[in-house]
């Protein structure tokens, strides 16, 4: 490699380190780039580097600060290995009496009891009663919107298929009849992120075992992911058949539960390796966010201009003077097509549906 | 024609009465000489699609266009066969008594038949610009279509075969960014942020783009645009809207701008009913022309 291959490789890596995506295909077309331009003048390298391995405006700030460090002499300090303080935060369990006394007899429900039960906060029911809302929650086949797929298929009704018409045509030697088609559909994707931080832990096992629904009934467009101070794919998890077979192997790969949220880092992360595009983006949190709400905020804003439609599911939103107070809840508000509750069997019927018809 | 840097480009581009700075000068440049596409991003009327056009006129090559939009497909695209034509040619064909019908798919699915759309438009036509106008507002499956055609500048047609650009064409494609396009497409492409300009840039365009305009107007209606790109608009004026006010003001025989000529033709500048209310409710317009 000469000697200008490898002073630009190195600061596609300082740039890479700032987390700006220059990519060796973007150090590539940088090269083939300067092959065309004056390299001692800096203007034009600073362009040339800026026009190629850059791909967002919020990369442009970080650009230009490794631009300076880089070839101002001093080399950008990698400043990714920063480490994640988790503070535990312990789940209480709110005994309120009301509830308290735990019968251990699993009485057959009646329709009224049921009733009664789907409007409860889970944080707040017995082992037996939670374990019923489970049950139902297991049966949940909300269905999935659809969305108008590219693909085509022969139909009574819709445009004309000109193509096929004119084929038949050649085969019999005149139009006998016309054909028509339409777009097929598919169902809407939808990823969902389900906070496992301490203020969370009472309504995590309900969460999961919604995203078990969730992914049970439409594996291909469903993607699961633990939040907390590290995002976790577990989405594979939940495709065991069984709820509690998945959740024991969720637990085992979650590494993060019950410490803090940084969602802003962690949407962030996601939106840089994947992407919402076109998708419902759920995220079912109460916004005590540790990290910085700016952060979250913009993160927020990057969701939304991707995804279809973005829902926060907030377990407090199922109370009558519910405020969204939080820093995180602040900050995202602004981008959300939709704030929900989660706190009852009857509120996750009610997203299950949304989820159906969005 | 030779373009030997991007400061010969801006002189040229000068010559068209755009005026391009340093950064853009270069990525136009580069996409000229490297044969990429040009990713331009930035508020609407920064002058993305005004590039396209003047660099087209610069090249004097025609300017192919292809406007985005939700549920934009390969027949709008790409191409189309012309169905009522190829039913004619049968139905001669028919009359005439002939029944073969290798020959007669020959010759329906004919070049002759196929409706060129603007990208099989760009690739048949040399040379030429292509326009891939607000990419933000097709569906994603369309980005990964038109990266496709974008990275070998072919397109294959089932019946006819591949065909393919001798030279591939200039392609500018624009995004107002109301979504985050791919980042496939744009690493095909060199990635330039378009910024509204500067205060000095942009009464120079004033002048450049209309000679009527006085140096005192110009310089009153940029430093207005600059007060109310930071008034929290809903549409903040790009220069797109600066030069139609101040064709506007021009117009009616403005010389300089005063409160009440630029109350009536704020229309020009300001695209929101709210953006009005708020420019007028807060005086905005008062004290415009103490500081030129």
């Amino acid at each position: 490699m000469d000697e200008l291959a490898a002073t630009m490789t190195g600061f596609a890596r300082t740039l890479r380190a700032a987390g700006v995506g220059a990519d060796h295909e973007r150090t590539r077309n940088l090269l083939k780039a300067l092959d065309h331009l004056d390299v001692t003048d800096p203007g034009e390298v600073y362009w040339a580097g800026r026009l190629t391995l850059c791909a967002t405006p919020d990369d442009l700030p970080r650009y230009d600060r490794c631009f300076a460090a880089y070839f101002g002499g001093l080399r950008a300090v990698s400043t990714r290995t920063a480490t994640v303080s988790v503070t535990r935060h312990l789940a209480t369990r709110d005994g309120d009496g009301e509830t308290g006394d735990d019968d251990g007899t699993a009485a057959p429900a009646t329709a009224s009891r049921i009733e009664v039960l789907r409007h409860r906060d889970v944080a707040r029911l017995s082992e037996a009663e939670r374990e019923e809302v489970h049950r139902m929650l297991a049966l949940l086949r909300g269905g999935r919107a659809r969305r108008r797929s590219r693909r085509f298929e022969g139909s009574h009704r819709g445009v004309l298929d000109r193509r096929r018409t004119i084929r038949e045509a050649l085969r019999k030697g005149d139009v006998a009849r016309l054909r028509h088609r339409r777009h097929t559909t598919r169902p809407r994707k939808v990823v969902l992120f389900v906070d496992v931080s301490g203020s969370m832990a009472p309504y995590a096992e309900t969460l999961l075992r919604f995203a078990h629904a969730l992914v049970r009934s439409e594996p291909r467009a469903t993607r699961v992911y633990s939040v907390g101070t590290r995002l976790t794919p577990i989405t594979a998890e939940l495709r065991h058949r069984d709820p509690g077979t998945a959740l024991n192997a969720v637990s085992k790969t979650v590494p993060d539960w019950s410490g803090g949220t940084r969602l802003g880092e962690e949407l962030r992360e996601f939106l840089t390796r994947s992407s919402a595009r076109g998708e419902i983006a759920v995220i079912a949190s109460d916004g005590w966010e540790r990290g910085d709400p700016e952060l979250l905020g913009t993160q927020m804003a990057r969701l939304s201009r991707q995804a279809y439609r973005v829902i926060w599911v907030n377990p407090h939103k199922g109370y009558a003077d519910y405020q969204p107070l939080t820093g995180g809840m602040r900050a995202a508000l602004p981008y959300l097509d939709d704030l929900v509750a989660g706190h009852s069997l009857a509120a996750y019927e009610q997203l299950s549906e949304r989820l159906a018809h969005a | 024609m030779d373009i030997e840097s991007p400061a010969k480009l801006v002189e040229l581009l000068d010559r068209q009465a755009y005026l391009a700075d340093e950064g853009l000068a270069t990525a136009a440049f580069l996409a000229l000489r490297m044969g990429r596409p040009l990713f331009l991003e930035g508020e609407a009327g920064v002058g993305k699609t005004e590039l396209a056009k003047t660099l087209a006129a610069l090249l004097e090559a025609p300017l192919i266009r292809l406007q985005c939009y939700e549920g934009l497909d390969a027949a709008q695209a790409l191409y189309d066969w012309d169905f009522a034509r190829q039913l004619l040619h049968l139905k001669a064909a028919e009359a005439a008594g002939i029944t073969d019908v290798g020959r007669l798919e020959g010759e329906i699915y004919d070049r002759r038949f196929l409706i060129a759309r603007p990208l099989l438009k760009a690739i048949e036509t040399q040379p030429s610009v292509l326009l891939v106008d607000e990419i933000d507002r097709a569906d994603d499956e369309f980005e990964a279509f038109l990266l496709e055609v974008l990275s070998d500048f072919t397109i294959s047609v089932p019946e006819l075969g591949t065909i393919r650009a001798k030279t591939p064409p200039v392609v500018v494609v624009t995004s107002n960014r109301t979504r985050e396009v791919h980042d496939a497409l744009k690493r095909r492409c060199l990635y330039h942020w378009l910024e509204h300009p500067a205060f000095d840039r942009e009464v120079a365009i004033l002048l450049r783009r209309l000679p009527a305009c006085t140096e005192t107007l110009a310089t009153q209606v940029a430093r207005a645009a600059e007060r109310l790109r930071q008034a929290g608009l809903v549409k903040p004026p790009g220069v797109a809207e600066t030069l139609d006010w101040t064709e506007a003001l021009l117009t009616l025989g403005a010389r300089e701008l005063d409160p009440g000529l630029a109350a009536a033709t704020l229309g020009a500048a300001l695209k929101y009913r709210e953006d009005v209310a708020t420019v007028m409710g807060n005086g905005l317009l008062g004290g415009l022309q103490g500081h030129g």
